[in-house]
């Protein structure tokens, strides 16, 4: 079953077209990488599919149902988590507290046993704290459980949004540019990471980068958009030597010469 | 310390309350008494904006429309129809309210229910709009209610108000809700969907793109601030014996507003040791206005000097103090104790240097 599918959606701003006709389909367990160079529209594509924006055109399908045009909650209870590319973390509650946010959405007691903690909302609540210790366990991030998420260095900043993506229990994990601002060991770590949590929870990764060697180790397939089209899709192999996305990138006298 | 341990220590604590609630209702005169019993109805007040400003991080100046509608339910409903025949001389009450009388525990409710409904309502679509625009609608609202109030006479008698509303209130009232009132909101921000609440005062976008249903979320902190506030009204109400439309002009929404800016935003310990403060120094700073002299320099009597008092003081706690009198800190027993043991350690030291 294809997990995600756009059928040429298109995105207009007024007079502008953002994004043109775009066009994907994610299997289960794939990690496929979305690049172009800067305003191709490849965040626009992001917030599309998690329902910040809804398409002019056309119709997108999470797991063969429509999710076009439903607001982010919905479609965050539905499966599909992201990062931000400016880090959107709660600056001022703890690290605990943000991925204990993330499993709010799986919460079953209503608010009149939470406020009088009846013994079913304990229970969970209970579990939702286990679950999120284990969490933060698992991407090493155990020890700041107690410190402000705004205190954190920037690359554990960002590890903290992914874990809180994941706290949502996600099958599919929007990653808009994660290694954004990181030196070449934490790029590396992250590729190794990126892996790890695609085996370990089990989820798909599409994810937004502009570090070409994080996105050509770690990407099965990627699409290159420019000025809001899609201009190539391939194996990694494949975009490196694609003569449209050279020019794209560099520039037409570079391909010419 | 151990949970039950905490437990029975606040057990312990609302026992002691009780006893100097006891005391204070049979044995202070009726000028102290006003003053707490104030104190306590703000307590009320100050935690319930402190819920929607403080916690879900919406500025709503909608306070003062609240405490009106939860005020005239109130009075309404506990007038005897003797009071209400004479007190409605331009036009008379509509039926059924010109025969009801309730009693006031049941008034308070259904004052602080009718507030929450319209919290509902108008909380719908005006908490789509973020930010100071918000604090415009809801400041809006507030003086719609009570353009509305001066204008329905046969249901509230219009600008002559309500007189002689039965005095039910007494610190047992106002002081048992204030104990509600933080109880219920303390344990609603301590819950996963405080957490979501808080989500949203810290960033929107994150928090709906972790599955938090802002719509809900924002229109359920909203309601329960409406409910206590409507509660607040009504406390209110039958504590002054009389209101009028120009008792819920936008000052006393600022004045609810400087308690929790004063206490400290998302700190419910800051708002209740702001709530009295607040109504100790407007008693306590007249003097001031019945004129004195410092030193050489005399000073007549100026009325409202009290106020300008004030406003300096706030403007003094907001310059050096900016996040309140407690920020975001709670009273906790494992605070207070390590509070207490601090006195402790230093003790001995006063000792050895005697």
């Amino acid at each position: 079953m294809t997990l995600l599918k756009a059928d040429n959606i298109t995105m207009r701003f007024g007079g502008l077209t953002a994004v043109d006709s775009f066009k994907i389909e994610i299997e289960p367990g794939e990690i496929v990488g979305l690049i172009g160079p800067n305003g191709a529209g490849k965040t626009t594509v992001f917030n599309m599919i998690t329902g910040i924006y809804t398409p002019t055109e056309n119709r997108i399908y999470f797991q063969e149902e429509d999710i076009t045009g439903l607001k982010p909650d919905r479609i965050a209870k539905m499966g599909i988590a992201r990062t931000f590319q400016n880090i959107r973390l709660l600056d001022n509650l703890s690290v605990l507290d943000n991925v204990m946010i993330g499993t709010h959405l799986h919460l079953k007691s209503n608010l009149f046993s939470a406020i009088f903690r009846l013994p079913g909302y304990v229970k969970e609540e209970n579990e939702l704290y286990e679950k999120s210790r284990q969490l933060l366990k698992k991407v090493e991030l155990d020890e700041y459980a107690g410190e402000k998420a705004g205190s954190l260095p920037y690359g554990k900043q960002r590890k903290l949004e992914i874990a809180r993506a994941l706290a949502t229990e996600p099958r599919l994990l929007l990653l808009d540019e994660p290694a954004a601002g990181m030196n070449p060991q934490e790029s590396k770590e992250l590729v190794d990471f990126i892996r790890q949590i695609r085996d370990e929870f089990e989820v798909t990764v599409f994810l937004i980068e502009h570090d070409m060697k994080v996105v050509m180790e770690i990407c099965e397939r990627i699409l290159v958009l420019d000025y809001g089209v899609t201009i190539a899709e391939g194996k990694p192999e494949e975009i490196k030597n694609n003569p449209e996305v050279i020019k794209a990138y560099l520039g037409v006298d570079v391909v010419n010469a | 310390m151990t949970r039950k341990k905490e437990q029975l220590l606040s057990f312990v604590a609302l026992i002691v309350l009780a006893i100097l609630t006891y005391l204070a209702q049979n044995y202070l005169d009726n000028y102290k008494l006003r003053i707490l019993n104030l104190g306590a109805i703000y307590a009320t007040l100050g935690v319930s904006l402190n819920l929607i400003f403080g916690f879900t991080g919406q500025f709503s100046l909608g306070h003062a429309g609240f405490m009106a509608i939860g005020a005239y339910t109130t009075a309404l409903l506990i007038m005897p129809p003797m009071y209400k025949e004479m007190t409605f001389i331009i036009e008379p009450l509509i039926w059924p309210l010109n025969v009801l009388q309730l009693p006031f525990i049941v008034a308070l409710l259904l004052g602080g229910l009718f507030a929450a409904i319209l919290a509902i309502l108008i909380g719908l679509p005006v908490l789509r709009l973020k930010g100071d625009y918000l604090g415009i609608a809801t400041l809006g609202f507030a003086e719609i209610v009570r353009v509305i109030a001066n204008n329905i006479p046969q249901v509230t008698n219009g600008a002559l108000g309500l007189k002689g509303i039965p005095q039910y209130t007494n610190l047992w009232w106002t002081m048992g809700f204030a104990v509600l009132t933080v109880f219920i909101v303390k344990r609603l921000i301590s819950s996963s969907y405080g957490r979501a609440l808080m989500a949203i005062r810290e960033n929107e976008i994150a928090a709906e793109a972790i599955g938090v249903n802002l719509t809900y979320h924002k229109v359920m902190s909203f309601t329960i601030s409406a409910f206590f506030a409507g509660i607040g009204g009504g406390l209110l109400a039958s504590l002054l014996t009389t209101i009028d439309p120009r008792a819920f002009m936008f000052i006393m929404t600022f004045n609810v507003l400087i308690v929790v800016v004063i206490g400290g935003l998302g700190s419910i310990t800051g708002t209740v040791i702001a709530a009295f403060l607040f109504n100790f120094c407007l008693e306590y700073l007249r003097p001031i206005e019945e004129g004195f002299s410092l030193g050489p320099l005399s000073i007549p009597e100026v009325p409202g000097l009290r106020m300008v008092t004030f406003s300096l003081l706030l403007l003094v706690v907001i310059l050096f103090k900016q996040n309140g009198l407690m920020g975001e800190i709670e009273f906790t027993w494992k605070g207070f104790f390590r509070f207490l043991s601090r006195f402790k350690a230093n003790r001995p030291m006063k000792g050895e240097g005697m």
